[in-house]
């Protein structure tokens, strides 16, 4: 009996370990990002000063995105998360889903300190960035001068790469097609639209690669495997000064859109956060992170602070933003599920 | 006479000896389910518990109960045949209001933008016109007029249609069916119809990596299993040391091999085989050579394992008894080797069915498996009813094959036709 009592308790004990190791331990700040070249740069300008300067202790992870994972992160009851980049898409859902905290601007210097699109009320705008067109300026003897060009394989002879999936491949093939960019989604609200869309497509399909992660296109260009492709503009930059490579890219037609820094529902560490947050927007300490790497940045101090020759190369810079067009966020949320399943059909064709 | 011959003399009571055997036997299960209860509460967090989840995920219709409970009440006793009466309408206003108030208006939306594409805007839309309660008697007018979808029966249905508690909203159209304004399951809009040629994808790949992966490693297994021990396990080394390196580091591997300007395309062009590089990855080839390389060990070691058990006096025998190199492989080693095929082809397969990142990688966008759309419906557009629904039936049709083949496997007995 006694060996069977043993037995029971020293199971019992084992399950109790097991359950008492899934209970949340008290922990540090932790602020997530897109990781690559852009977390390095993070690293450099945001998370190792505010570590000095604050004497908060802070460690970075980095993720791949998904609304779904904020999601399971937060409902889970064991967010290990408290500051988290997201996309503007995420933003908006996570928002009504109420997975993010409220921001208080009082604690962050006030909204009038940022520019308006990148003030929201579940989160704060990080960056700008722009899917451009990107080709390698030593293998194409004269420059395309925008998206029509990347659908005529007869003078620019190669494959291409998109982004896969209908986010943005719609929006470029209209462009392509001749849509002005401000109307693009207009036009793709209609059924005729997004066909016209497909048929652009259509015409270079044999040619297509499909890219998943942001990382893939400048590898792409590098190894010769396409002509052209879209890209994040910040990765061709980088890929220019660390790689030394000679890689051009076309901001005509361009299409932009906002990260923003959101604190998680429930964090236990929402001052550090904030403290973290006022850091991250202060105008001299986002002019380095756009010295670092090309992005736009959304305090409104921040542009002044610039060399005006880093300035003329960031998606903000006034020229650069003449043609370009912001990434519907509404139109994606209510289309994003039945234009993926169009999008595949016609990808498996 | 025979009881009383078997209570033991000593006894304290009079109970009979075989009761107290039986009392013992149970005592010594206990302890031994006691000692597995650890693994058994391991296995029920992490594997039993969300598989459950996520089947219940795939019929779970909670949203638009939730925020809109006033419209779902009144339209339980609607027979949708015409459109709802005044009641349902007023129920719906004041349910816009509160929802719009709580802020939860958002997930009824996503969820009835499902059903019918475009509801996201007409119920943020009513919801921003909508100022106040309407007065009595005119909610149906009202709400006409901010936006005509409100006349239109089929509005009404999809919400009577996600009202609840479960529904087969999702794995329908997980097989490509919907219900239409009637009530009545009918085949998807073709646009829509994606997900039965993506099971029949998957499968077809999964079959195929297996089959690649039996002629390849059966050789190899047959090499490791009669060279002496020496040699062979230092080809063993050679076998294990992909398995022991990343996934993704082998995927990229072949990326560098095969793109165009890759060592495979290079090598064919200097030595004047082809004139223009082929086309070897980004499309069903270059799923085909990644995914059999990645799982080439997991045939390999389950063949090995069933041919090392296989005595060479068998083949001696068959051959001393007349039998010529063939008839002797196919009717005495084969047939012996037959649970290490059944092993690692089950298991390449189960395991090929669940890939995901090196399609994704190395494929085109018309060889992306189950896998990639249930990650995408999961993390991306967080279209979790879906995403369960595709996994319930992946799940359910692999657990058939399974069970299907098990049964094949088992009618194969290891005399394997020399009986006949």
């Amino acid at each position: 009996m006694l060996k069977l009592k043993m037995a029971l308790g020293f199971a019992a004990t084992l399950t109790a370990g097991v359950a008492l190791a899934t209970v949340a331990q008290a922990r540090d700040l932790t602020v997530v990002s897109w990781g690559g070249a852009y977390q390095d740069a993070q690293k450099k300008v945001y998370f190792e000063p505010f570590k000095k300067a604050a004497g908060v202790p802070m460690n970075d992870e980095s993720w791949d995105g998904g609304i779904g994972v904020l999601r399971a992160k937060v409902q889970g009851g064991a967010a290990t998360w408290d500051v988290v980049q997201v996309e503007s898409e995420e933003l908006a859902v996570g928002c009504d889903e109420g997975l993010f905290e409220k921001i208080d601007y009082t604690k962050i210097g006030g909204e009038a300190a940022y520019l308006p699109p990148s003030v929201n009320p579940c989160g704060i705008g990080a960056i700008v960035y722009d899917f451009v067109l990107g080709y390698d300026k030593d293998k194409l003897k004269d420059a395309p001068k925008g998206w029509a060009d990347f659908f005529d394989t007869k003078k620019f002879p190669g494959k291409r790469s998109l982004r896969q999936g209908p986010k943005t491949t719609l929006e470029i093939a209209l462009i392509a097609d001749g849509v002005p960019p401000a109307d693009v989604y207009k036009v793709l609200a209609t059924d005729e639209g997004v066909d016209r869309a497909f048929k652009k497509l259509d015409t270079i399909k044999g040619d297509l690669v499909w890219w998943k992660a942001g990382a893939q296109p400048p590898q792409l260009l590098a190894s010769g495997e396409v002509a052209m492709t879209s890209v994040y503009n910040g990765r061709i930059d980088t890929a220019n000064k660390n790689e030394k490579k000679n890689f051009g890219m076309v901001w005509d037609g361009a299409l932009y859109t906002l990260d923003s820094w959101v604190i998680l529902k429930g964090s236990p560490n929402k001052d550090a956060a904030y403290k973290f947050l006022d850091f991250a927007g202060k105008a001299e300490n986002q002019s380095k992170l756009s010295e670092n790497i090309a992005y736009g940045t959304s305090n409104k101090g921040a542009a002044a602070l610039i060399q005006p020759a880093v300035l003329k190369d960031l998606p903000t810079a006034p020229d650069n933003m003449k043609n370009a067009v912001e990434i519907n966020v509404a139109f994606w949320l209510e289309n994003i599920d039945r234009l993926t399943e169009r999008f595949n059909k016609w990808a498996a064709k | 006479m025979t009881e009383a011959f078997l209570t033991s003399a000593d006894a304290p009571t009079d109970v009979p000896l075989k009761r107290r055997l039986k009392r013992a036997e149970r005592a010594r299960q206990v302890k031994a389910l006691a000692l597995v209860l650890p693994l058994l509460a391991f296995l029920l967090f992490t594997f039993l518990g969300p598989i459950a989840g996520m089947l219940w995920h795939a019929v779970d219709d909670w949203e638009v109960r939730k925020v809109l409970p006033l419209t779902v009440a009144a339209l339980a006793s609607w027979d949708g045949k015409d459109l709802p009466d005044e009641k349902a309408y007023a129920a719906l206003a004041d349910d816009v209001l509160a929802a719009r108030a709580a802020g939860t208006l958002a997930i009824a939306a996503k969820r009835l933008n499902y059903a019918v594409n475009g509801f996201r805007t007409i119920l943020t839309g009513t919801a921003r016109n909508l100022k106040a309660p309407p007065e009595p008697g005119t909610a149906k007018e009202t709400l006409g007029k901010i936006n005509p979808a409100w006349r239109d029966r089929a509005t009404w249905a999809a919400i009577k249609g996600a009202s609840g508690p479960v529904t087969g909203f999702y794995l329908l159209a997980a097989l490509d069916l919907t219900r239409n304004v009637d009530g009545a399951i009918v085949a998807a809009p073709p646009d829509q119809a994606i997900y039965r040629d993506i099971f029949v994808r998957t499968f077809t790949i999964g079959l195929s990596v297996t089959v690649l992966c039996l002629i390849l490693g059966f050789p190899v297994a047959y090499l490791l299993a009669t060279l002496p021990a020496g040699r062979s396990n230092l080809l063993m080394i050679f076998v294990l040391l992909p398995f022991w390196t990343s996934l993704l580091v082998r995927t990229c591997a072949w990326i560098v091999l095969l793109q165009t300007n890759g060592v495979v395309n290079d090598s064919l062009r200097f030595l004047g085989i082809i004139d223009a590089p082929m086309r070897l990855i980004y499309n069903r080839f270059g799923v085909y050579v990644a995914m059999t390389h990645v799982l080439l060990p997991f045939m390999i070691l389950p063949l090995y394992s069933s041919m090392k058990a296989i005595s060479p006096a068998y083949m001696r025998a068959a051959a001393s008894l007349g039998a010529p190199p063939l008839t002797a492989f196919l009717r005495i080693y084969l047939p012996q080797t037959l649970p290490g095929i059944a092993a690692g082809s089950l298991l390449v397969f189960i395991l090929a069915l669940g890939y995901y990142i090196t399609p994704a990688l190395v494929g085109g966008g018309a060889d992306q498996m189950m896998s990639y759309f249930i990650a995408l419906y999961t993390t991306e557009t967080a279209n979790w009813g879906l995403a369960s629904a595709l996994g319930a039936l992946l799940l359910a049709a692999t657990l058939l094959l399974a069970v299907v083949y098990g049964k094949l496997v088992q009618g194969q007995q290891v005399t394997g036709g020399m009986k006949n």
